[in-house]
């Protein structure tokens, strides 16, 4: 189906004279799946705005709760979001702040201080792409009582691009300028078209702080402001005690701008320990409400469920267990550089020896044998949200097919049953960090490849060497000195084009930019970096999600690098709690909408 | 006395920046990096990292960041947290009064079981209470906290559902169910390292007191016709307690420094937990600041429990 039928479609949609049903199930005809066909119809702004709350938020009163006990085994260390490093200083931020709009488990948006989503249809959104406006709720007060306005949505624009206050907020917001239209009204200026124009003051990184409170600790003064350590913010719960590392306290809003929310009466975030005892004291004993993060087994999560207590909560996100297979060599120094990006790889360049590597994975046994729920084997780079998740792939494991594959491209096997072709046999140093699943994983994918003629010779970094920026340091995962490597890469928006970036050739990782690009197999394709282009300056969402969606398929069927296991974010929660979950936003987005039924 | 005190105090000295050298040199040297996380995460651009470095002074040579934590530190100023972005003292402050709280009651459960035990197992050395207290000893010091821990979580926590296995340094309480509470969650840390030092304290009374007991001066009491009890605690434990009183001033900078692996288990909010979160993080300087105070704790110690050996046993002299 091409696009100009697809508009055809929906504007029949928009217009009535055809049911979103109905819509459905011709795209269903044509072999596109039912949630992507909904998220086509949400992209192009036919669908009933979020706006709806995304939970089954049921109590008709606010407060009465009691407390709601939350455990993270790592503690929040700061509360100031544009300090906000890690999801746990994130989500203690996120306790007491709110940004204008917040991501749904769906990757639509849900207005927080906005008073509605800004689309074509309400002006909200620019013709040209080049500007968006935002309308605010008039009826906000900060905790301390003070109106919150416009001046305080310019003001965190200011505090985050000041290059002395140090933020970490910097990026999303130092490429945009922002206008007060009126005392609720804020206009976002890009300096071209941006079809992907929900960044700043959206959802992890969109935490508005108060004006008033901050206004003279700007630049180098930021660290001394007291707030940074008693947060006032906008959001149903307000800030009571905070210890870093160990606890958070908050209570209810009485003031809070949805009268019936939020339902409990204090809400208490304990940090520390570790995450099979957090698992256990929700799931086991069931001394607490919810338990963040728990990358356990997933066979020690199934017996701690058992007991009936609590459940085990599995929420989509892109992140992503994946391989990337090296494009230069990084055994030989060219100009005093290894991997440098005017080298090619000997032997891995070749696309039957990748073709043959993708068959040796075997994802199925992965998901079953190591990580259960905690990791579904996958084809895609991009596999969430579903909109621009690719039809087009497919996985195998097939060990005969492998060795055809080598056979027909020349490498026969030699001394030790390992194949080679002029003099270069296929030995590879496949590296990981130290992590009890990924040694599993490897081990797997060695013994495949042993009876195809490939060897592997399994290296394993302590992740705090391999996950550091160390320019010192060659065992880092950004210099990738090695043939193979095996990581976790977060999607931190339900929106692939930052993702994607880690393709371009203009972002490889090199001795030049202190192996800071974000491309670390160092792979170059001009078709790529087109593609790639494209789909940053299309407008039209539906166009936009098909180049988004041959972008994955050109790193899959060029085989930069091959998806292991989608990982989605696992939590328990008490058997009573009704939380409210998004793999695209802070474990605490929509806090407000947390409560407990007394009848389950 | 007081130029013995002073010659020790300026000794002290170099040996404490002789350790300040090696943590710092070892800190630096450590693999890992405080801004690791930036790295990983996508959406922060790379010259937010290089400017924090710059602004807290990472990439200034190791001995110049050396000369500026020491000129600080000596003029108080621990030091400011990279993570956290608050100051180091506030930190180590926040946390002091569970660590004491805690380790200072098993300190004290330890000497509540190993006085008794070790005088009672010394006075009747191989009969069955010696032979059964030593095995339990034994056991006790045998096994690690961790595993005690994990051990007193299955059976009090998850077994039998009386006691709460998350420790927590504020309680929503008044009076005496604030009072209850505390002494419910502190049960089983205080337990798990009180019976772990306790059985070590207990092997080192039952030693001190054989010392002792067989010294003529015991048997001339006993020979006067005192009463059995007189010459136990008034000839015999007095002075056996000599070493084991050293042996608790050199325990107390444990008390400031917290029980690691048993914070941890427990989510006892004090100073080892405050270490090992720092370590994991790379914060050097919390990790410097904690580490530095624990050093000049023992110092100090050491030199205090010499004083009082001095004061309990007036046959040492100073010069």
């Amino acid at each position: 189906m091409d696009h100009e039928k697809l508009h055809r479609l929906i504007g029949a949609v928009k217009s009535g004279r055809l049911s979103r049903r109905g819509f459905v199930r011709r795209l269903a005809a044509v072999g596109l799946t039912a949630p992507m066909a909904t998220q086509i119809l949400a992209l192009a702004g036919a669908a009933p705005a979020a706006a709806q709350a995304p939970s089954g938020y049921t109590p008709t009163r606010a407060g009465g709760g009691g407390p709601l006990k939350i455990l993270y085994w790592q503690g929040a260390t700061l509360l100031n979001p544009h300090f906000a490093v890690g999801t746990k200083d994130q989500d203690g931020s996120r306790l007491f702040y709110e940004p204008l709009a917040g991501w749904a488990p769906d990757g639509t948006l849900v207005p927080f201080l906005a008073a509605e989503i800004p689309s074509v249809e309400n002006g909200g959104l620019a013709q040209d792409g080049r500007s968006v406006t935002w309308t605010l709720r008039r009826d906000v007060k900060w905790h301390d009582g003070e109106q919150f306005s416009a001046d305080d949505v310019i003001f965190n624009h200011e505090y985050a691009t000041n290059p002395a206050t140090a933020s970490v907020t910097i990026g999303t917001y130092r490429d945009v300028k922002v206008e007060k239209v009126d005392d609720f009204t804020v206009r976002v200026h890009f300096d071209k078209p941006t079809p992907f124009w929900a960044e700043a003051f959206v959802g992890t990184r969109g935490m508005i702080i108060p004006r008033h409170k901050f206004k003279d600790f700007v630049g180098d003064k930021s660290r001394d402001a007291p707030t940074n350590l008693s947060p006032v913010g906008t959001s149903a719960y307000r800030f009571t005690e905070f210890k870093p590392g160990d606890i958070v306290k908050g209570e209810r809003n009485p003031a809070y701008y949805l009268p019936t929310r939020p339902y409990f009466d204090t809400v208490e975030v304990k940090g520390g320990g570790d995450a099979v005892s957090a698992a256990r004291a929700v799931l086991q004993t069931g001394e607490w409400d919810y338990a963040w993060n728990l990358q356990v087994e997933d066979e020690i999560l199934k017996r701690l469920e058992a007991a009936g207590r609590g459940r085990v909560n599995i929420v989509d996100t892109g992140n992503i267990e994946f391989i990337q297979l090296q494009n230069t060599d990084p055994w030989t120094e060219v100009e005093g550089e290894r991997g440098s990006v005017k080298s090619r790889h000997p032997t891995l360049t070749d696309p039957a020896v990748r073709e043959a590597l993708n068959l040796l994975v075997d994802r199925k046994a992965i998901q079953d044998f190591i990580y259960g729920r905690t990791g579904i084997a996958t084809a895609n780079y991009v596999n969430n949200p579903p909109r621009y998740r690719s039809p087009n792939t497919s996985f195998e494991f097939n060990i005969a097919k492998a060795n055809e594959i080598l056979d027909r491209g020349g490498w026969t096997r030699g001394a030790g049953g390992i194949r080679a072709k002029d003099g270069r046999q296929l030995k590879f140093v496949f590296q990981t960090s130290i992590n009890a699943p990924r040694q599993k994983t490897q081990a797997i994918i060695k013994q495949a490849c042993q009876r195809a003629g490939i060897e592997l010779e399994l290296k394993s970094v302590t992740a705090s060497v391999f996950f550091s920026s160390d320019v010192a340091n060659p065992d880092t995962y950004t210099k990738f000195f090695a043939d193979m490597q095996m990581y976790t890469t977060t999607m931190s928006q339900p929106d692939p084009q930052i993702f994607m970036e880690a393709f371009v050739s203009w972002e490889a990782s090199t001795r030049e930019n202190k192996w800071q690009g974000r491309n670390i197999t160092r792979w170059r394709s001009e078709e790529y970096d087109r593609t790639w282009r494209a789909a940053t300056a299309e407008l039209d969402p539906i166009k936009r999600a098909a180049l988004l969606i041959q972008c994955n398929d050109l790193v899959i069927q060029n085989r930069v690098v091959i998806p292991v296991v989608a990982r989605p974010l696992v939590s328990a929660s008490s058997r009573t709690l009704r939380d409210s979950l998004s793999g695209w936003d802070n474990t605490f987005w929509n806090l407000r909408d947390w409560f407990r039924d007394r009848q389950s | 006395m007081l130029q013995y005190f002073l010659r020790r105090l300026l000794v002290a000295i170099p040996s404490l920046l002789g350790i300040s050298v090696v943590l710092f040199t070892v800190l630096a040297l450590a693999p890992g990096d405080p801004f690791e996380e930036l790295a990983t995460n996508p959406a922060i651009p790379p010259e937010v990292r290089e400017n924090l470095r710059t602004q807290f002074g990472l990439d200034d040579p190791v001995h110049i960041r050396y000369v500026r934590w020491l000129s600080a530190m000596v003029q108080g100023d621990w030091g400011y947290s990279f993570v956290s972005r608050v100051n180091v003292d506030d930190l180590i402050l926040q946390r002091l009064p569970t660590t004491i709280l805690i380790i200072g009651s098993s300190q004290i459960l330890a000497l509540l079981i190993a006085l008794p035990v070790g005088i009672m197992a010394a006075r009747r050395p191989y009969s069955v209470f010696d032979q059964v207290a030593n095995t339990l000893a034994f056991i006790g010091f045998s096994l690690p906290t961790f595993f005690t821990g994990l051990l007193l979580i299955l059976l009090f926590s998850i077994a039998l559902d009386w006691l709460p296995f998350v420790y927590r340094a504020d309680i929503d309480a008044t009076g005496w169910r604030w009072w209850w509470e505390h002494l419910r969650q502190s049960i089983m840390p205080v337990l798990v390292l009180g019976l772990f030092q306790g059985a070590a304290l207990t092997r080192f009374v039952r030693s001190a007191m054989l010392d002792v007991i067989r010294l003529d001066y015991v048997t001339t009491a006993r020979s006067k016709g005192l009463p059995e009890r007189t010459v136990i605690n008034c000839h015999v434990v007095r002075n056996a307690l000599i070493p084991v009183v050293t042996l608790m001033a050199l325990q107390v900078p444990a008390v400031f420094g917290g029980a690691i692996v048993t914070e941890q288990i427990f989510r006892v909010p004090g100073i080892g937990s405050l270490l090992i979160s720092a370590v994991l993080a790379n914060d050097t300087p919390v990790i410097m600041a904690v580490t530095f105070v624990l050093s000049v704790l023992v110092v100090l110690c050491n030199l205090l429990a010499d004083i009082i050996y001095g004061w309990l046993d007036p046959r040492i002299s100073y010069r």
